[in-house]
């Protein structure tokens, strides 16, 4: 049975066969389409500026973590949606970090990850809020960037306020255990939110052990010298130098001492900047004694290892930055399976909610107070013998503390 | 109050932090003298050469010191060519637009060190760099008395150099009036690239002396441009001996400033004196005779 006669007729059967084709090759885009939508992640590092070298650890941090989540099958509860990093740097300057939230706001980001300085991180994350966009603070010590009020912000690390509580307890418990050998601390910081904040919770903090604060010597960032520094220390007849830099004035601040003979218990960082496997390999004999309370790996975690050795392949060194960046990222991951929605509100809330476990840190789960995570702790480190050793807390302890460092 | 013997080792210290600036600033110095421009690349080009002394140290175990007259010599071919090549053809015989060429060669430079050495920071460690000699109260350390000394022999020999070469003759007539140079037969254009080389060759034998006791990373020159602006506006721009007495002159405000009133607000001497002398006396210490 025809539908129509003549030349042009078509039959049934063959507008059947051939509607069907057309059909099926309109669906095809479609079912291709069918891939969901990328989750757009928006990572603001300083990769260029004084501190560019930081900025790239963490964004080599957070990029592995992406790979790793994409390699995976993506987000599960969003059909499989693969995260897409957007990469901003902030120059180490806070307007650019600000412009860069802006941009990539533009850009669809449903969270954001940032910033390692303060300033940048305090600017950027009040930029984030005007949108509503969550942003994981990977690095930044200041407590300013979690206690303004905003329901935006997360912090899975400790900030300075609980790393110096922590770090000063660990100092008072290895100075009483050597029988009180030092009495007094110079302060010697740099002269931001990140140095001058740690070093005046320091100083307050210090008479609680016994401890004298005999001065607080703040320097700009670059400093060319610390000669005078190491002058002012000696005429003080300090026991204990405790600095809180970043990286190039931290070993520059390090390698004067030693050559200026500047004979102490112990020079402790909190956060210090420039404590990592690099100092400690290149400048064994610089580093050797040196404590620092800071943000590190279990070292007793597969996971953490494994994750060393693929940042080591890449020819990286496994900073604090690169895994706090990672872990900021699979927090986020975590709050998108929960969510099971890239919408801001509903990750923003996955995420205030979260009872994540950050595997390769010493963390217990995830519990936000005010964007704080109070689960997190840091570890207090010693340089001995060209590496780096865990000797605080207990549990994680990978050697012995050497306090009072032998003298010269 | 500081004790006699700290302020004795801290005036020490910053006459031998001020023979690093004085290194930076002579050839700041002698570009100006010649091209009559600031160049803003120097910062930038200082740190190529730190890269220079660092990467010949890590390739072939070189020590910076002996790297020395390599560093000074791909300095002045370097400075050389970009003259040649970059600066002389787009300025178009225009000083304003060398400025700005040379604060874009200053991007370009910084930001392809990052791009290629990464924004990492890089230190040479030589066993002699933790020397020290004990003088009174002050632990002098050696690489800075080598730079100390270096940099009097560099100015005596640059100074030299331009008085008695017919180079040096060239680069003094074409300093004065390029016109008149052109006119008696002197390669005007080909004694700017010279004087550009020869200020790039003093940069690079400043980073083989700073980098034993300093480190190097793509923002390293920072740290030294502004503080050689200073001296060459202090010495009076285009003189060497200017530019060796206002290197003394500010390492010694910032060491006693550094003391006296704290590392950070210490800084202030530095500004201080770029503002007096340009108030009251612009030319420059030795401004007149340059």
């Amino acid at each position: 049975m025809s539908m129509q006669t003549g030349r042009n007729s078509i039959s049934r059967r063959r507008f059947l066969a051939g509607s069907t084709a057309v059909a099926g090759a309109l669906a095809m885009p479609r079912i291709a389409g069918a891939q969901a939508a990328a989750v757009r992640i928006g990572l603001i590092h300083p990769v260029s500026g004084f501190v560019a070298y930081n900025g790239q650890q963490g964004r080599l941090g957070a990029v592995m973590a992406i790979d790793e989540v994409n390699q995976a099958g993506g987000i599960r509860a969003l059909g499989g949606a693969k995260l897409e990093a957007l990469l901003g740097d902030s120059q180490s300057k806070v307007e650019v970090g600000v412009s860069e939230v802006e941009k990539m706001n533009e850009a669809g980001v449903a969270a954001y990850v940032g910033c390692f300085q303060s300033p940048v991180g305090i600017a950027a994350t009040q930029a984030a809020a005007k949108y509503g966009t969550p942003f994981v603070i990977d690095v930044g010590a200041s407590d300013a960037l979690v206690s303004r009020g905003l329901t935006n912000v997360f912090r899975l690390k400790p900030g300075f306020g609980r790393c110096v509580d922590d770090a000063i307890a660990t100092l008072g418990e290895l100075n009483k255990a050597a029988g009180s050998p030092a009495k007094s601390v110079v302060l010697v910081h740099e002269s931001g939110e990140f140095g001058t904040g740690t070093a005046k919770l320091l100083a307050g903090k210090l008479p609680s052990i016994g401890l004298e604060a005999k001065e607080l010597i703040a320097h700009d960032n670059p400093t060319r010298n610390f000669d005078n520094v190491a002058l002012k220390i000696r005429a003080l007849r300090a026991d204990i130098v405790m600095m809180s830099n970043y990286q190039n004035e931290y070993v520059l601040l390090a390698k004067t001492l030693l050559q200026q003979k500047v004979n102490v218990a112990a020079m402790f960082s909190v956060l210090g900047g420039g404590f990592n496997y690099k100092f400690v390999r290149e400048q064994p004999d610089v580093a050797e004694f040196m404590l620092d309370h800071n943000h590190w790996f279990n070292p007793k975690s597969t996971k953490a290892q494994a994750l060393k050795k693929a940042v080591e392949a890449k020819g990286g060194l496994f900073t604090f930055e690169v895994y706090l960046a990672y872990n900021a990222v699979m927090l986020i991951a975590d709050a998108l399976e929960r969510a099971g929605s890239a919408d801001k509100a509903k990750l923003t809330a996955a995420l205030a909610a979260s009872t994540w476990t950050p595997e390769i840190m010493p963390y217990g789960p995830t519990r936000f107070v005010n964007g704080q995570n109070q689960g997190g702790q840091g570890a207090t480190l010693q340089a001995l013998k060209g590496d780096i050793e865990v000797v605080r807390p207990e549990a994680f302890a990978s050697a012995a503390a050497v306090f009072p460092r032998p003298k010269a | 109050m500081l004790s006699p013997d700290i302020l004795l080792a801290g005036t020490i210290n910053g006459l031998l932090t001020g023979a690093i600036y004085v290194l930076v600033a002579v050839g700041l110095t002698l570009i100006y003298g010649v091209l009559h421009i600031i160049n803003f690349a120097h910062g930038s080009l200082l740190m190529l050469a730190m890269y220079a002394a660092f990467f010949l140290w890590r390739s072939t175990g070189i020590d910076p010191y002996l790297a020395l007259p390599l560093v000074a010599a791909g300095g002045f071919a370097l400075g050389y060519v970009l003259y040649r090549c970059v600066i002389g053809r787009l300025s178009r015989g225009k000083d304003e637009n060398i400025l700005l060429v040379t604060l874009g060669l200053a991007i370009v430079i910084e930001n392809a060190a990052l791009f290629f050495f990464g924004g990492d920071t890089r230190t040479v460690e030589v066993s002699w760099a933790a020397e020290t000699v004990e003088v009174g109260p002050a632990f002098l350390p050696l690489a800075k008395l080598v730079s100390f000394a270096a940099a009097l022999a560099l100015c005596a020999a640059l100074g030299l150099y331009i008085a008695r070469s017919d180079t040096g003759k060239a680069i003094r007539a074409v300093a004065r009036e390029r016109q008149g140079a052109r006119l008696v037969g002197i390669d005007v254009e080909a004694t700017f690239a010279i004087s550009y080389g020869i200020g790039i060759a003093c940069l690079g034998a400043a980073a083989c002396l700073l980098i034993p006791s300093f480190y190097v990373a793509p923002t390293s020159g920072h740290a030294f441009v502004l503080v050689a602006f200073t001296i060459v506006v202090l010495g009076g721009m285009g003189s060497f001996l200017g530019a060796l007495v206002g290197g003394f002159v500010v390492g010694v405000t910032e060491s006693l400033g550094g003391l006296l009133l704290g590392e950070s607000l210490g800084q202030i001497g530095i500004p201080l004196i770029f503002i007096l002398i340009l108030l009251l006396r612009p030319a420059g210490l030795f401004g007149s005779r340059a």
